[in-house]
Parts: C-alpha cells; sequence; structure tokens
C-alpha cells in the first residue's frame, strides 16, 4: 500500500536502517519494547526491520502490492498479501498490542471501519497521515483555485489513490466519534521532523505536514 | 531398535537403497481401517544431520514424485524433482540442513504400495491395498522421523499433493513442526481437483491390460491407460499460456496437416511423449492411489469444518506460496490457508509468484519464489538458533 511517497523511493537505497526516515522513526518511538505489532499497509518492510532491531517486537505486516511482499518475505519478515478494506475483518480480537497504519488511512474506502477494526484487533493504534490543512495545501487550494500538489501529495485529482484526505482536525473528531482516547499526537513538519512546541490543534493543524497518533481503545468500547 | 530393519525393499522392483522396514509389531493402522504390515519407507538424504537434530527438513513430494528431490534420478537418469531449491548453497542448502524427502505411503519407487507383496497372499496387493489418506501419509513419515530420532523438524515443505502433507503435518503434529511451506497446494479438494483425477483413474481402468488390477500376476501393463491419464493430468499442469507460447498451432516435422489422426501439431506429439516417458517409471495401481488420496482429503473436515481450528494456538512459522497462473491449485486456494492461518493467531507470510508456467511453476527455476524461500528459511533459522553451517548456536 504504498500510495505516498513518504514510504516509497528513498527507503529502497542504501542504509535505510542506519538513518531511518524520520516519521517511521516517530511511529517506533510510540511502541513498547518486545510487543506484538501488525503492520497494515507495510511497504517494502522499513518499518517492520526498524522495529524488529530497536524494540524487539513481535512484527506481522500486511501489504496490497505483490512487489512489497515478495520484499518482505524474502527480508524474513512475515508479511501476507492483503487489503485494509477487507481483510482486517479476519484478524481475531486482540490479535495483537499494536496495529499500525502508516500512511495509508487516506487510501481506504472506509477509513472509520478501518480504524475501528484496528482498534478492535489491537488495544492500541498508531495513525499517521498527511494533513490536508497544512497551510501550503490552503494555500494552494485558495490562491491557484486547484487542488493540491505537494512533497507528501504528488498525484494530480484523476490519479490520485488519495481517496479520503482529511485534516488533524477531522482525524480528532472521527476518533471521539469512535469512543477511542489520544495518548499521544505529533505533527510532523516539512523534514518528518515532531514540531517540537506545544500548541493547540489548530496550530498544528495549520504547520503540520504529516500528523502521527498513538490512540487507546476508549473503555466504552468491548 | 528390533522393530526396525535397515534392510533391502521388501517390494517394488529393488530401485531403493535406503529403506527402513517397519514389521508387523509396528503396523500403520489407515484412516480406512486398514492395516498395512510389514511398511517399507524408502528415503534419500541429503546434507547432514547437526549433533543437536535440529536442522532437519523434511521435503514431500508431489503425486507422482519420488525420494529423489536432488541428485540423479536412477530411473530416467534426470535431475531429481526439487534440483531447483536443493543443494549447496540452494534455498534448502545442502550445507546447513539435513534433508530427508520419502517416497509415500502408496506409491512405487521403494515405499509399500499396491504393487508390494501383500503377506496375506504372497502376491501382489493390487486393490487390496488400503485406500490410503493424506493423513496415513503422514504417519508414515512420522515414523521415519522418529526412526532417525529427530523429535522436531526445522521445516517441513512441499508443493502440491507435497503442500498437503505439509499442512497436515502441522496440524496433525504442530509441536514437531518449527516452520512450514506449504506451496502451490490446497487445504481441500475441489470438485474440479477430483474430477480431473476420475478421468486418469477411468483411463487406467478402461486398459484392457489393467486386468482390475492384477496385470502384474498376468505380465502385463496397462500403459495406454496410465499414459493417457498422465496426458490429462500434464494439461492441468500447464497454464493457457505456456502452452500457447510454447507450441500454439504449430505442426509437428511437417508443412501441413496430414487429414489423419497422426500428431499433426507439436502439443499432440508433446503430451504423447509425456505419457510414453510417465509410465516408464509410474505404477498404474499407484496412480489410483495417490490420487484417491489427493481426494479424500479435506483438512477442516476433521476440526468441525472449520480450517482456523486446526492451526489454534500453533507455534509453527509458516510461508504459504502461489503462483499466479496456477489454476489446478489457485491463489485463492492459497488464500483460504492464510486466512485460517490468521484466525488461527499464526505467524504466517504469504507470497504469490508472478509465473506463467502454471502449477509447474514450483518445480522450476522462479527467481522470486527462490528469494522468498532463502529469506524465510534464514529467517526461521535464526529463530531456531542455526548458525549459517548448520550447527545450533
Amino acid at each position: 500500500m504504498n500510495f505516498t511517497p513518504a514510504r516509497e523511493a528513498p527507503e529502497q537505497s542504501a542504509q535505510p536502517l542506519d538513518q531511518p526516515r524520520l516519521d517511521l522513526a516517530v511511529i517506533a518511538d510510540m511502541v513498547a519494547p518486545g510487543a506484538r505489532v501488525l503492520d497494515v499497509g507495510c511497504g517494502d518492510g522499513a518499518l517492520l526491520q526498524l522495529l524488529a532491531q530497536k524494540k524487539g517486537v513481535d512484527g506481522r505486516g500486511v501489504e496490497l502490492s505483490q512487489r512489497g511482499v515478495n520484499e518482505c518475505v524474502a527480508k524474513g519478515l512475515s508479511v501476507i498479501q492483503g487489503d485494509a478494506d477487507t481483510d482486517l475483518a479476519d484478524y481475531p480480537d486482540d490479535g495483537f498490542d499494536y496495529v499500525i497504519l502508516s500512511q495509508t488511512l487516506q487510501a481506504t474506502r472506509r477509513p472509520r471501519a478501518a480504524l475501528a477494526n484496528m482498534l478492535r484487533i489491537g488495544r492500541r493504534a498508531i495513525v499517521s497521515f498527511p494533513n490536508f490543512g497544512y497551510w501550503r495545501v490552503r494555500a494552494q487550494l485558495a490562491f491557484t483555485g486547484r487542488m493540491p500538489v505537494t512533497g507528501h501529495l504528488v498525484y494530480h485529482w484523476h490519479d490520485t489513490p488519495n481517496i479520503h484526505l482529511c485534516t488533524i482536525r477531522d482525524f480528532v473528531e472521527l476518533v471521539d466519534q469512535l469512543g477511542a482516547r489520544i495518548e499521544r499526537g505529533v505533527a510532523l513538519d516539512r523534514s518528518g521532523a515532531p514540531i517540537r512546541f506545544n500548541a493547540p490543534w489548530w496550530v498544528w493543524n495549520l504547520f503540520g505536514e504529516q500528523a502521527v497518533f498513538l490512540l487507546e481503545r476508549g473503555g466504552g468500547q468491548r | 531398535m528390533s522393530i526396525v530393519s535397515e534392510a533391502r525393499p521388501a517390494c517394488g522392483e529393488g530401485l531403493a537403497p535406503k529403506t527402513v522396514v517397519f514389521e508387523s509389531d509396528r503396523p500403520l493402522l489407515t484412516d480406512g481401517g486398514g492395516r498395512i504390515a510389514p511398511l517399507a519407507i524408502a528415503y534419500e538424504t541429503y546434507g547432514a544431520l547437526n549433533a543437536a537434530r535440529t536442522n532437519a527438513i523434511l521435503l514431500c513430494h508431489a503425486l507422482t514424485g519420488d525420494q529423489y528431490a536432488a541428485g540423479v534420478h536412477p530411473v530416467t537418469g534426470k535431475p531429481g524433482w526439487w534440483e531447483a531449491m536443493v543443494g549447496p548453497g540452494k534455498p534448502f542448502d545442502t550445507d546447513r540442513y539435513f534433508l530427508i524427502c520419502s517416497n509415500v505411503v502408496g506409491g512405487c519407487m521403494g515405499t509399500t504400495g499396491p504393487s508390494s507383496i501383500n503377506p496375506a497372499t504372497g502376491k501382489a496387493y493390487g486393490l487390496d491395498f488400503p485406500v490410503v489418506t493424506i493423513r496415513d501419509m503422514v504417519r508414515a513419515q512420522a515414523m521415519l522421523i522418529d526412526h532417525f530420532g529427530i523429535e522436531t523438524l526445522f521445516c517441513v515443505a512441499g508443493g502440491s499433493m507435497g503442500g498437503m502433507q505439509v499442512l497436515q503435518w502441522a496440524a496433525s503434529y504442530p509441536e514437531r513442526v518449527f516452520s512450514a511451506m506449504p506451496i502451490a497446494t490446497a487445504a481441500k479438494h475441489t470438485a474440479q481437483n477430483i474430477a480431473f483425477h476420475e478421468v486418469g483413474r477411468q483411463a487406467v481402468m478402461a486398459d484392457p491390460d489393467w486386468r482390475s488390477g492384477r496385470y502384474q500376476e498376468q505380465g502385463v501393463r496397462p500403459e495406454k491407460g496410465l499414459a493417457v491419464a498422465r496426458m490429462s493430468a500434464h494439461i492441468t499442469y500447464l497454464s493457457e499460456a505456456a502452452l500457447q507460447r510454447k507450441f500454439g498451432r504449430k505442426l509437428q516435422d511437417r508443412s501441413a496437416p496430414t487429414f489423419s489422426f497422426d500428431a499433426d501439431f507439436q502439443v499432440e506429439n508433446y503430451l504423447r511423449y509425456q505419457g510414453l516417458a510417465f509410465v516408464e517409471r509410474f505404477d498404474a495401481n499407484s496412480y489410483l492411489f495417490v490420487t484417491r488420496a489427493c481426494d479424500y482429503f479435506d483438512l477442516a473436515a476433521d476440526y468441525g469444518g472449520s480450517l482456523a481450528m486446526a492451526f489454534k494456538d500453533t507455534k509453527t512459522r509458516f510461508c504459504v506460496v502461489s503462483f499466479t497462473s496456477d489454476w489446478l491449485y489457485p491463489t485463492s486456494d492459497s488464500r483460504a490457508i492464510v486466512h485460517a492461518l490468521n484466525a488461527g493467531g499464526a505467524s504466517v507470510s504469504f507470497v504469490e509468484i508472478e509465473s506463467d508456467k502454471g502449477h509447474d511453476a514450483f518445480l522450476l527455476h522462479e527467481p522470486m519464489f527462490i528469494a522468498t524461500t532463502r529469506g524465510f528459511l534464514d529467517s526461521a533459522a535464526a529463530a531456531r538458533g542455526l548458525a549459517p553451517n548448520g550447527n545450533s548456536k
């Protein structure tokens, strides 16, 4: 499920593990050592490898593209070919400690169902996505009158797999509706580094190009 | 071990120098209520067993395969059936692992089967041989593994009917299977699978030389029927694209049709050759029995209809592999296995390999399949604490 460039080309080259992509490092930081992790849309397995190396997790992956799956298995990762929209329903309750959906939520057909399934399969979910409220996105739409194309949203409107883009505020609202709790939330700047200051949501919603959230299943659920 | 004697085969044509015979105090009791004793199991091994006995891999052969996975086949003079995968530096690395491959019960390459002597009559069993199942084949293999003193197999791997044995091993003996590779296979035979097998069996039985299965005593062989069975089966092992690429409508050594029933087309000539080559090395009654074993295979049925229950709480690491152009055991069959393993919480990888070579792709040199197998075995070996030289760390 390589829908955004964030998980593509840069990781293919020389030493992906020595210098992990910053957003992957942010996600890895949220995972407890030795946890059972399901990475939905695991791409070429860069995050799973990072988690295995830094956190000693028991990791599994689901990936839509067969090429990605083959690369992962050849690296010795436990990955199956599958689709976040249709295949998460097959996973048993509480099979994992964390379910991760990195840069994939906006490409699912039913983001709400995907998120609900993640919080059913794991007690915690980690979601990263491009923020459509980012000021450059707003500025492009406002001043050029055209669908935005940015460093993280590289596709044109007619060929994009990103069918359910949202802003940070939109996402927070969906989390509320699902009765889940936000344990941590991090906005990332253009380089993928966390924005290191405390600010209200609207600031992050304006200056974060991507966001990463650690969610915990709400007490009311299940 | 008095129950076991290393011996020349008590059956077949004396082809298999490596044979274990389990005498009548250790019969194989079959799913169908039969009793096979004595039971000879012919096998080959490659590589060396380490001191801790932790590096053994069981390779399960397909319908008409045998124990000669690598090296030179003593009957055909051709390379073993998994030459692409087995050998020094290959994914099933003989410098690292101890590989065991045995002829299935019901087979005809030295393991007891319908051409073996029935101790009750002194003649070949023929159709009096008990109808065996995939589970019976696996039971016999487990007896062989016990004979080697191996508690846990590092891996059980095989394609097609061999893949069914892999699934049965993982379900029957989960604690004895560290990792498993079911390849180009299914957890049950479909109506179409059974239908093709039935065509083959009827072709054998329609041959006047089959003699109700008593052809051995009468000094004949139902070669025509068995060849036709092989021809029809062989079509199912290839993809339409592969047949088209290889033969198309090309004519055989002629420039125009002869308006006869000669093998005008190259594809006809090819299939006739395949049929003839097959009868040289395979027994007709064995063909009936091994195809029947596949037909009866329905792993979920043994677990209340739930395939997930067959693998419940398994610790085995699985790598399921299918091939895009395999229409005999298509990717959907592998996906059903993967879903069941996931539902059971198993550690599972699943790879569908892009290939236009059809079902037979698992036997051929497919670089992505080789890379997948190597990656899976390497990570399993690390988890098992196997050093690159095959010793326990």
